[in-house]
């Protein structure tokens, strides 16, 4: 085993500044995280709480087991639109029983719990996340249903929700559904598709149609409780297989069906008793320079987050621009890629396509740890055949079948964001440091690329070149692509599966390490073509 | 020469009479009911004979089957113990009568002060002052208040204070039928009740060859319904007055002379705090408290008995007594709730720094420990419940109640409550401090504030929050995934984590939460945790660092001692989830403790009035009366007469008669 050595100094004046310019950043995420936590605000969390009910978050932490940790997924989902950020429901991975979970809990206090098109985002990943890892599925229901002026955008999208209950329930991964209040109309089938359903007493609400309309079809008159109530659909319809007396019930209830799943993870034990990094967590604060042009060592990063800082790192001296080699996390094996200096040229580009194929071979799950500008351009590299080099390794990381997480530390531009196991190449989960940014290239070059072809045009019909125009169209399309490369505008759209302070990224990677080895840990059998 | 005694009782004072008999070379035979099978005084005895049962009357009582017992394991001697037979007349004779030795004094003697109305008369001729006796039917209000003494009792049981002629019938008639379930022999009398007075014993012992001794005397006035708490030699008040001492051991050895008394014996006195002082009794048997007189004296009473009983002579004179040492009897009880039994498991007992345990410590001053139980012992609801004594010898009487009030708070005692802060209350109480005692002490200075500890309102908000991490450390180890990531982790936080602990003066809500600069709890500004593992956890409070040792068990879910030096309070974790099924129906009056139900008094349907007795509940051979709480309809009576109860059985309900109809 190596052991890395860490040339930080944490006394310079740079580090201070860098430290500085990321505690301002987690201030800001702290900020906005923050409204997600307040819901509906404090008139609807009010009202919620005199009706004698608990918050979406309140019901998530009663759910876990105490003590375990809840990673929290997508909680900025929203961010930048029309909609509330985090989207009107919470969801993430947490141990209940003994057992890690996807857990998602509609959020009533904003619009009843109505979904939107990032609330289907945002359930959609969960659900992907759930059948990717072989996890449970535990549902905290209560939502009003669709947010009917944007129902274009989520009543055919949306009935994907329900298929995805049922083939989750077909891979063998448990599906359960607690329904604390509404799940009408196409809502009622959460509970319809799970394999357990628990409804509260006298709350739980389940039908295809409401008594208005009901009334309005047939003539029948009806109630709620006749239609959908939770006894009905505990003595009658037997739709729900417990009845739970209050909420903490149904919660506990929950709690006694996850118990009695007789779940076995399926991927490898981790290493009993890992030790610490041997650098502090703190330190990753004022590593990455406030300015992204400036490259750091990725190592330093790696010492302050693998088992012991060990490292074994794999042909140190071929294509130095990209780290890999291999570590533990957790006690979990793990093979690294993690960018040096920015620029992939083809040297890296190989090294990345054999590492990863060497994972594979040895069934170990691969991290990246982006901070790349992208692939080499200019006429050498060219004609050296960078673009076959950099579909080598996109070959290889599409085709890997190990488990895949991704960290963007800092830049992901361009192809380098499809090498390194971007959003598109369905890494198992994607964090994201608050300082990252990314986009098809830097906001400069973008404005410069745009102006350099508006002149050439403008040149080939002869016309003459504006250049105060040039000047502030440049000025607005940098100002655009920067606000639209920057970390919460990403993670609002569900780019990645949310923003994490540095100094947990030990953490939230040993949550996701457990969370994969839910599911069997495999490697590739076969790849794309490889243009040698 | 005795070659091996069967000691005819259980507990603490079977260890005792075990512990002299090794060092003698003398071989033991225990005798056990059910509930003592796995006592530490079965083991300990070379051999161990069953009795069936488990109340009294069917085991310890049985002389028959004691001297069977000793035929069948070989004993050549039998020794009493205190309380059971061991004033019995009767069976003296009948362990002589099978040839066996007694180690006691003769039946005669025993007889002669078993009945407490005769033994007054002959101490009367003897010259040994008496309080009158009152013949019930002649009490008038200006006797009030009196006191109704079993004839063959002891140890306070069988006594009855009447305060107002209405409850006189009444209370003779309870007094008589606890007296008959103890004693087997329900004869009651009556005498003038002293509100307050001093308890003052002297400790005899007489050879068959005319030596009698008044070794020292005892002050046992700190009581609870005349039954011993803190007993201590010598007495504050025997030292205070001149002549005193000279004067009670006359009377002592006049007494024992009367009635040609051989063994250990105590005569019992009444003193007020002018010195005078009346006799009240002779227990012709060791005393429970006798290890104080050993500690002061150097002498093995028990030894003593038994060379005695051999026939030996006793030096002329006793030894001097030196020092001061006092007794505290733990009982598993709780003052605050009229001194209700407690039963259970006793999951851990452990006293700190004994310096001997039923013989005398070594060195000018230490603790003495005489103790019935150990870890795993479970109280039951048969016999007394006096786990243990714990004694204290030192120079000066104020350094022996530091030292013992030292040991007593520093004991580690789970799963059963004890009368243990009380205890350590008394013992540093400055009217005790100034020597100030009497048997009126617990009302003049409040029960329930002594039984509180002191330093509760400090002590129990940290050790809550302490028990809370400890619990919290447990979890994190017993987790079967996501074990190496911090407690509670979360990437967005939104609520702290919560645990809540009932403890004695309600419920704690513990919340808090572990951030990158360290623990926060709420209401807890001041506490800075420096370590929390389940069974350990160190906090610093205000730049005060202290060690909680946190002990839960796997026989009691939910139970968390916390012992610190702010002092032990016990907890329980308020489940996360209500069980729906638990659930009571209102009007219910349920058990207050385990016991047998011995009488009930109405059925299904009957008019009840507010107050009116429903059922009679006897537990450690005291009885409780469940009261009707309201007027109403006895709806259910789920129990009958007979039926052993576990506590918080249902045992009747009263629905009110708006709920009736």
């Amino acid at each position: 085993m190596t052991v890395l050595t860490s040339a930080l100094d944490t006394t310079s004046a740079d580090y201070a500044a860098n430290r500085d310019a990321m505690l301002a950043k987690l201030a800001e995420l702290d900020t906005e995280q923050a409204k997600a936590v307040a819901g509906g605000g404090e008139k609807y969390v009010a009202r919620h709480h005199q009706r004698g009910k608990l918050l979406a978050r309140e019901r998530v932490e009663l759910l876990l087991d105490p003590g375990a940790p809840f990673l929290e997924l997508s909680a900025l989902a929203a961010w930048g639109s029309d909609f509330p950020v985090g989207a009107s429901i919470v969801s993430g991975i947490g141990a209940v029983s003994g057992v890690e979970c996807v857990i998602t809990a509609s959020d009533p206090t904003v619009r009843g719990g109505a979904s939107n098109p990032w609330t289907l985002r945002k359930i959609l990943r969960a659900n992907e996340i759930a059948l990717q890892n072989r996890l449970p599925l535990i549902g905290l229901v209560e939502s009003g249903g669709a947010d009917l002026p944007t129902q274009k955008e989520i009543f055919i999208p949306g009935g994907q929700m329900f298929r995805d209950l049922t083939r989750l329930s077909a891979a063998g991964i448990p599906t359960i559904a607690l329904v604390f209040g509404n799940s009408t109309a196409g809502g009622a089938y959460i509970p319809g598709l799970s394999d357990y359903v628990v409804m509260v007493k006298e709350r739980a609400k389940v039908f295809l149609a409401g008594p208005p309309l009901v009334k309005m079809a047939t003539g029948e008159e009806s109630d709620d409780e006749s239609l959908g109530g939770a006894e009905m659909h505990a003595r009658q319809s037997g739709l729900a297989d417990y009845f739970a007396l209050d909420e903490r019930d149904a919660i506990r209830i929950g709690r006694q069906i996850v118990g009695r799943l007789n779940w076995r993870k399926l991927g490898p034990t981790p290493k009993p008793a890992p030790v610490p990094p041997r650098y502090g967590e703190d330190d990753l604060l004022g590593l990455v320079p406030a300015d992204l042009r400036v490259p750091f060592d990725p190592r330093e990063v790696i010492a302050r987050v693998v088992d012991g800082s060990e490292f074994d790192e794999f042909k140190p001296l071929y294509g130095s621009s990209l780290v890999t080699g291999w570590a533990d996390l957790h006690g979990y094996p793990i093979g690294i890629l993690a960018n040096a200096r920015g620029v992939l040229f083809s040297e890296e580009a190989q090294k990345a396509a054999q590492f990863i194929q060497l994972a594979n071979r040895a069934d170990t799950p691969l991290l990246f740890l982006q901070n790349t500008t992208g692939y080499m351009v200019g006429t050498e590299y060219e004609q050296a055949g960078i673009i076959k080099h950099g579909a080598l390794m996109i070959n290889a990381v599409s085709n890997s079948t190990v488990p895949h997480l991704t960290v963007t530390m800092g830049a992901s531009y361009g192809a380098g964001n499809y090498g390194m196991c971007g959003r598109a190449y369905g890494p198992r989960l994607l964090f994201t440091w608050p300082n990252a940014k990314s986009a098809v290239m830097g906001p400069a070059q973008l404005a410069g690329v745009l102006s350099i072809v508006a002149r050439q045009s403008a040149e080939a019909r002869g016309l003459a070149y504006d250049d105060d125009a040039d000047t502030q169209m440049r000025q607005y399309v940098q100002s655009q692509i920067e606000a639209e490369s920057l970390a919460p505008f990403l993670s609002g759209r569900l780019y990645d599966d949310g923003i994490i302070d540095p100094r947990d990224t030990r953490t939230v990677l040993g949550i996701a390490l457990s969370a994969i080895h839910n599911a069997p840990v495999k490697g590739a059998d076969g790849y794309g073509v490889f243009r040698l | 020469m005795i070659a091996c005694v069967l000691v005819a009782n259980r507990g603490e004072i079977a260890r005792r009479v075990f512990r002299t008999c090794r060092g003698l070379g003398i071989a033991t035979v225990a005798v056990y009911s059910d509930a003592d099978a796995s006592s530490p005084y079965v083991d300990e005895a070379d051999v161990a004979v069953h009795l069936p049962g488990n109340t009294p009357a069917q085991t310890y009582l049985r002389g028959e089957l004691l001297v069977e017992a000793a035929r069948s394991a070989g004993a050549d001697a039998v020794h009493p113990g205190y309380g059971f037979l061991s004033e019995s007349g009767a069976f003296a004779r009948a362990v002589l009568g099978a040839g066996l030795t007694w180690i006691g004094p003769s039946p005669d003697a025993v007889d002669a002060m078993g009945s407490k109305l005769e033994a007054k008369r002959l101490m009367a001729a003897a010259g040994v002052p008496v309080l009158d006796e009152l013949q019930p039917d002649a009490i008038t209000e200006a006797d009030l208040p009196v006191l109704i003494k079993a004839s063959a009792g002891g140890g306070g049981r069988g006594m009855r204070i009447v305060r107002s002629l209405a409850d006189l019938s009444g209370e003779a008639e309870a007094a008589r039928a606890e007296a008959a379930s103890a004693f087997g022999d329900p004869t009651v009398f009556c005498e003038p009740y002293l509100v307050t007075g001093r308890h003052i014993e002297v400790q005899v012992m007489a050879d068959p060859h005319g030596t009698v001794w008044a070794v020292d005397e005892r002050e046992c006035s700190i009581q609870r319904r005349h039954q011993k708490v803190i007993e201590e030699t010598p007495s504050p008040l025997v030292e205070r007055i001149d002549g005193m001492r000279d004067r009670l051991f006359d009377a002592a050895r006049a007494a024992a002379k009367a009635i040609g008394y051989t063994g250990a014996g105590t005569v019992e006195f009444l003193a007020d705090e002018t010195g005078r002082f009346f006799f009240l009794e002779m227990n012709t048997r060791l005393q429970v408290e006798h290890p104080v007189t050993e500690c002061t004296t150097g002498l093995d009473l028990v030894a003593l008995q038994l060379h005695i009983a051999e026939g030996d002579r006793l030096a002329a004179e006793p030894p001097m007594s030196q020092g001061h040492s006092i007794e505290a009897r733990l009982y598993a009880e709780d003052p605050a709730t009229q001194w209700q039994p407690q039963s259970g498991t006793l999951h851990r007992f452990h006293v700190p720094d004994v310096g001997a345990e039923f013989t005398v410590p070594p060195g000018p001053s230490g603790i003495r420990l005489d103790s019935g139980v150990r870890d795993a012992s479970v109280v039951g609801i048969h016999y007394d419940p006096m786990l243990a004594k714990v004694i204290s010898w030192a120079p000066t009487r104020l350094h022996a109640a530091r030292a013992l009030s030292a040991a007593l708070a520093s004991s580690t005692i789970h799963g059963v409550t004890t009368n243990r802060d009380l205890l350590v209350n008394v013992l540093r109480h400055k009217a005790f401090l100034a020597g100030e005692t009497d048997t009126a002490f617990f009302d003049r200075h409040g029960l329930i504030e002594l039984a509180t500890p002191a330093d509760l309102d400090r002590a129990e908000p940290v050790s809550a929050l302490a028990a809370a991490l400890a619990i919290d450390a447990a979890a994190r180890l017993d987790a079967p995934v996501l074990r190496g990531v911090p407690s509670g982790w979360r990437n967005v936080v939104s609520q702290p984590q919560r645990i809540d602990l009932d403890g004695p003066s309600g419920t704690h809500h513990i919340a808090y939460r572990f951030t990158r600069a360290g623990l926060v709890a709420d209401g807890h500004d001041d506490v800075e945790l420096i370590e929390s593992t389940p069974r350990r956890v160190v906090l610093d409070q205000a730049g005060v660092r202290r060690a909680f040792a946190i002990a839960r068990y796997a026989g009691a879910p939910g139970h968390v001692y916390v012992d610190s030096a702010l002092g032990a309070i016990h907890f329980v974790a308020v489940e996360r989830f209500p069980d729906p099924a638990e659930h009571v129906a209102p009007g219910s009056l349920l058990a207050p403790m385990p016991g047998s139900v011995v009488r009930v008094a109405a059925a299904v349907g009957d008019a009840v009035s507010a107050g009116q007795p429903i059922v009679w509940l006897e537990a450690m051979k005291m009885q409780h009366q469940i009261n009707a709480p309201v007027d109403g309809l006895l709806a259910e009576l789920p129990v009958r007469e007979g039926q052993q109860v576990d506590v918080g059985t249902v045992l009747a309900v009263v629905s009110t008669l708006e709920e009736s109809e």
